[in-house]
């Protein structure tokens, strides 16, 4: 039994060393000052065949990204519990550890489910915090995963975690003149890649609709830039506009209600929104040079966006039922795509400093003190989208000659890419919850 | 076929193009010649005039040469974050302008593209002012709206891969394509 028990847990680590090479390169650029120290425990597992996943490794992944959490070696462990009985705080506490998750799988007689039975204790405080058990499919493992890591993250720092949500972005393959482009829906960690469009003609700006229900999309399929709305659920997708020039950068107001977007019917690009309900078309702005990328603000009032109107693009706001907008950054040459974080303050944004610099990073300005700090320091980011509880960032960069997603904790001390077999890829867009 | 009507087309307008100059020529042709036949006799004067008739003739193919080169210039490159058409391709643009108002039946489709650096969405915006800059100009010097088609793809079509100011350059352009 013992025995037994012992082999299961070396063919465990064995194939969590074999997984943990396929999973996201988390760099840790500047380091947290005080994380929180967690020990998650590889989950024991009673099946006959390796599982497809590695619970614990997903959960310490998750938690090590948003920067706050530093999670336990497992070369370190002193003990591997898989159940309360099991825990000795002692073995975490001379390891400095604050928390510990631990648990166990097990098949459900006569199918393809499993049960995932997991608890999460206080070593500090010598009580356990919760447990619970998740029943799932095999093929839902990673869900589950993901799953433990959102109550974690919840229980450790009273915020909502963002662990379960999904990422769209865009993807160009083949060389030129033969470019397929994709647009692709992952989890937000970019595995389990599915493709939603294909095309021989570009795809871009992803957005999501506040329910994570449907996306909008601009694709160059009948050679012209046009938005299209799609169900996620059957799939079923329709063209939203067909005016002459530039129809792009749909959003959905975060009441649902609206689509803003920029059309250039008038001569030049301006920022436009679509009632949803009624199809009344509202012109916000009005201005021979360039208006694009609009963001609404978190009440649905106001709408951000990008203009040049002074020669460089600098961001401005404007009411969304019109009226004169609100220049909001000055000391920047090219400040543009900004949106909102969800305490409704930080704007995030793509800023090059300087002519001369010649540099884009994704930069973050609070809006009331107009202190910003910049996140990354590579030369070619853009397409910031941000995790809907704030904690991270992902954005388009170039590296190796190739575009790849990165992501940054808010505080910019943890990035990580995401895992892109070949191909350019680009744009991603974060989702609303989903659960 | 296609390729047959291609020939076709492209004689057509080789044949409008020398008509129009022969036209152009033959004025300028007498207005020059004239003095010359009142100072001179009559030998030296038909020399004179054969001389001029085989100067008028390579002036007028190397003219025909040079609109056919104006012609199959359709890349039109541009400076970094500049929406405006560089002015030493006013000359050539004005070849295309008059091509496309001597050839009514004719439209072209102008595509605007950025580089790479900044936002796609700004880029997209660019591409386009950048395609409405060509088309002004070509409507201005005698091309009809209705020939001109604009689409600006931004960055995300670029004619070369690459991070370096080179292919930057080449990226920066409005195409003039075949509409249709």
């Amino acid at each position: 039994m013992k025995k037994s028990s012992l082999i299961y847990l070396v063919l465990a680590l064995i194939f969590s060393l074999r997984l943990s090479a396929a999973e996201l390169n988390i760099e840790i650029t500047r380091g947290v000052d005080n994380p929180i120290p967690v020990a998650v425990v590889p989950f024991a597992w009673d099946g006959a065949n390796l599982l497809e996943e590695d619970i614990a490794q997903i959960v310490s992944s998750n938690l090590e990204q948003v920067g706050e959490f530093r999670a336990l070696s497992r070369a370190n462990m002193l003990s591997l519990p898989s159940e309360e009985r099991e825990v000795h705080y002692r073995d975490w506490r001379i390891l400095a550890q604050q928390y510990l998750v631990v648990g166990k799988v097990s098949q459900v007689p006569g199918g393809q489910m499993v049960q995932v039975q997991w608890e999460f204790f206080d070593i500090n405080r010598e009580r356990k915090v919760l447990g619970e058990v998740l029943t799932g499919s095999m093929t839902q493992l990673r869900d589950i995963a993901h799953e433990i890591s959102d109550v974690v993250y919840q229980e450790i720092t009273g915020r909502r975690g963002a662990f379960s949500t999904k990422i769209m972005y865009v993807s160009a393959e083949g060389p030129i003149g033969s470019t397929i482009f994709k647009l692709h829906y992952a989890d937000y960690d970019g595995r389990r890649a599915q493709i939603l469009l294909e095309s021989r003609e570009p795809i871009m700006s992803p957005a999501w609709s506040p329910d994570g229900g449907q996306i909008a999309y601009v694709s160059f399929e009948t050679d012209l830039p046009r938005i299209y709305i799609q169900d996620l659920s059957t799939g079923q997708r329709r063209q939203v506009t067909n005016f002459p020039g530039i129809n792009s950068s749909p959003v959905w107001s975060p009441d649902a209600s609206k689509l803003a977007m920029v059309l250039s019917k008038d001569g030049s690009p301006d920022i436009y929104v679509l009632d949803l309900a009624t199809n009344e078309l509202r012109q916000l702005t009005d201005h021979p040079r360039a208006e694009t990328e609009p963001a609404w603000t978190l009440d649905s009032s106001s709408v951000v966006f990008t203009s040049d109107r002074t020669g460089q693009p600098q961001i401005y706001k404007v009411d969304a039922t019109g009226g004169l907008p609100e220049r909001m950054t000055f000391d920047c040459f090219y400040c543009a795509k900004a949106q909102f974080l969800p305490d409704g303050v930080n704007l995030v944004h793509v800023r090059r400093e300087t002519r001369q610099d010649n540099s884009y990073g994704i930069a973050i300005l609070n809006v009331q003190t107009a202190r910003v700090i910049k996140l990354t320091e590579t030369a070619l980011d853009e397409s910031p989208s941000v995790a809907p509880n704030g904690s991270m960032i992902m954005f388009g960069t170039t590296a190796g000659g190739r575009g790849v997603l990165d992501a940054v904790s808010i505080d910019g001390r943890v990035k990580f890419r995401l895992p892109s077999p070949q191909g350019d890829v680009r744009e991603p867009s974060w989702s609303p919850y989903l659960n | 076929m296609g390729m047959q009507f291609n020939n076709v087309f492209k004689s057509a307008v080789l044949a409008l193009t020398i008509i129009g100059l022969a036209a152009c020529s033959s004025t300028s042709d007498t207005e020059e010649m004239a003095p010359v036949a009142q100072t001179a006799g009559e030998s030296d004067a038909a020399r004179a005039a054969r001389l001029e008739q085989e100067r008028l003739e390579r002036e007028r193919q190397e003219q025909q040469r040079r609109e056919q080169a104006a012609l199959n210039t359709t890349v039109f490159y541009f400076d970094f974050d500049v929406a405006e058409f560089q002015p030493s391709d006013r000359e050539t643009l004005i070849v295309h302008a008059r091509n496309l108002a001597a050839n009514p039946n004719r439209s072209v489709r102008l595509e605007g593209h950025a580089d790479e650096r900044g936002t796609r969405e700004y880029n997209l915006a660019l591409g386009e002012r950048r395609a409405n800059s060509i088309r002004d100009f070509l409507i201005v010097n005698g091309a009809s709206r209705g020939q001109l088609e604009t689409v600006s793809y931004g960055e995300e079509r670029p004619a070369v891969n690459g991070q370096a100011e080179d292919a930057y350059r080449q990226n920066r352009r409005v195409e003039v394509q075949p509409a249709g």
